[in-house]
């Protein structure tokens, strides 16, 4: 029996840290673009500054959407 | 040039009746979760993911090189014990459909020649430890590793969001689970239409028809596709169900987790050489997502059924596929009867299902399927 633990443990790792991390990202980004203009508060600085932190976590998120179609078409590699 | 002999047309449409199957089987694993939150409505959810299985067929030029991947003697199975394998995945694609159970359709598909390959060609030809390495430990991996991704997951997306606006939250997690369950059916079509191709593709060379190491011809790429978009269209309502709304109540942040953790497993799993089941991951990663939310409730009598199907799969398919080999092997004349058997069956399996019917309209509605409808609804 020719069982690839190494591999196996390698899925586990890669799987938990990049699903976790993107759940994390995007909730980071929700939370920034939910709480930007808080109500009563005026459009200052700090709701630019979330905006901003939001449209990064967005786009970290659909860069490792675009690795993900990547890997996913044979076509591309 | 081989001919077109029956048993070679009977291999080539239970194959792609096989592939309707595993169609509408795993509908579920990519859209369950979009459906249940309301981020798609259940037409669209199954129109995108029948799209999307479609174009991953097309994408998908590295077919199987050999049918079983090592699990049975290549050398020893012939077309009749394919078709025999075939029917008796198909018939256990059916049974847990009706139970609203999600399986895993290559498990159904292995056992079913591991049964057919027992009978006509002796135990010799089945590798057990090849079936422990590529079945029985992923089996035990997949929804431990994607329940775990998806409990840290949900339990992180619930702490970082509780301070934002819970509409908003809601909204933004919605519109995330679309991305995400549409990778999930990309990277279904890609790899579950491909089995289908190989299975089709090594029957016509062993019989003659395309030389050794040829590709799959046009009309089978194409064929296999929409058999499984049509699956995947159709839709399973009965098993989204269950994997939707059964296993325990799924709002939109624990949907995105549970979808965005199965991607990246099975994505790492395909591209780190360690296969897992698609089915096992989903079902893991919404299970997990469950426990992550803190007074979600985990509906663990769901659950135990659900595990109990996956552990009776492969022998149970095997069974059948094995009977079935039997009387396949008599020649045109059992081929016809298992043909025709196998028919009835699956008429008769849907005729059940009416009794009970679930559809777009109504898949939210209840937390599980049963065969019968309920005793309310009975009483008029």
């Amino acid at each position: 029996m020719d069982i690839k633990w190494n591999a196996l443990g390698e899925v586990a790792a890669v799987a938990f840290a990049v699903g976790v991390a993107i759940v994390v990202i995007f909730s980071v980004g929700i939370l920034s673009w939910s709480v930007r203009r808080p109500e009563g508060a005026h459009y200052g600085r700090e709701s630019t500054l979330a905006t901003a932190a939001s449209g990064l976590c967005f786009l970290a998120c659909a860069a490792i959407v675009g690795y993900g179609i990547y890997l996913i078409v044979p076509q591309f590699h | 040039m081989g001919n077109w002999s029956f048993l070679v047309v009977a291999v080539v449409i239970t194959a792609l009746a096989f592939d309707f199957t595993n169609g509408f089987h795993d509908t579920a694993n990519a859209m369950a979760t979009s459906i249940a939150t309301g981020a798609l409505r259940p037409r669209v959810a199954v129109a995108i993911s029948g799209a999307l299985n479609l174009v991953g067929a097309f994408l998908s030029t590295e077919v199987a090189k050999t049918i079983s991947g090592g699990i049975v003697n290549d050398s020893l199975i012939t077309p009749s014990m394919i078709f025999a394998g075939l029917v008796g995945a198909i018939m256990w694609n059916l049974v847990t459909w009706l139970l609203g159970l999600p399986s895993s359709s290559s498990h159904a598909l292995f056992g079913g020649l591991i049964g057919a390959t027992w009978v006509g060609a002796g135990v010799k030809g089945v590798h057990f430890s090849v079936v422990m390495e590529k079945i029985v430990i992923p089996a035990l991996a997949s929804p431990l590793i994607a329940g775990v991704v998806a409990m840290t997951a949900t339990y992180l997306a619930y702490v970082i969001t509780s301070r934002g606006n819970r509409d908003q939250v809601g909204r933004g997690f919605r519109a995330g689970q679309i991305a995400s369950a549409s990778l999930v059916s990309l990277a279904h079509g890609t790899n579950d239409a491909q089995k289908t191709m190989g299975v089709i593709t090594l029957t016509l060379i062993s019989a003659g028809i395309l030389s050794h190491g040829a590709g799959p011809p046009w009309w089978v790429v194409l064929a296999a596709g929409l058999a499984i978009a049509l699956g995947t269209y159709i839709g399973g309502w009965r098993i989204i169900r269950t994997m939707g709304k059964g296993l325990t109540d799924i709002e939109s942040p624990q949907g995105f987790a549970a979808e965005t953790s199965a991607t990246t497993v099975i994505l790492a799993s395909s591209h780190l050489g360690f296969a897992l089941s698609t089915t096992q991951v989903c079902s893991g990663a919404i299970l997990g997502a469950g426990i992550g939310r803190r007074l979600a409730e985990v509906r663990w009598s769901v659950a135990g059924r659900m595990v109990l199907a996956w552990v009776f799969t492969l022998p149970a398919a095997a069974a059948v596929g094995g009977v079935a080999a039997a009387v396949a092997e008599q020649g045109t004349a059992g081929i016809t009867v298992v043909f025709l058997a196998a028919v009835a069956v699956a008429v008769a399996i849907y005729a059940i299902s009416r009794r009970n019917p679930v559809h777009a309209a109504n898949v939210n509605d209840q937390p599980t399927t049963t065969v019968l409808p309920p005793p309310q609804a009975s009483a008029a």
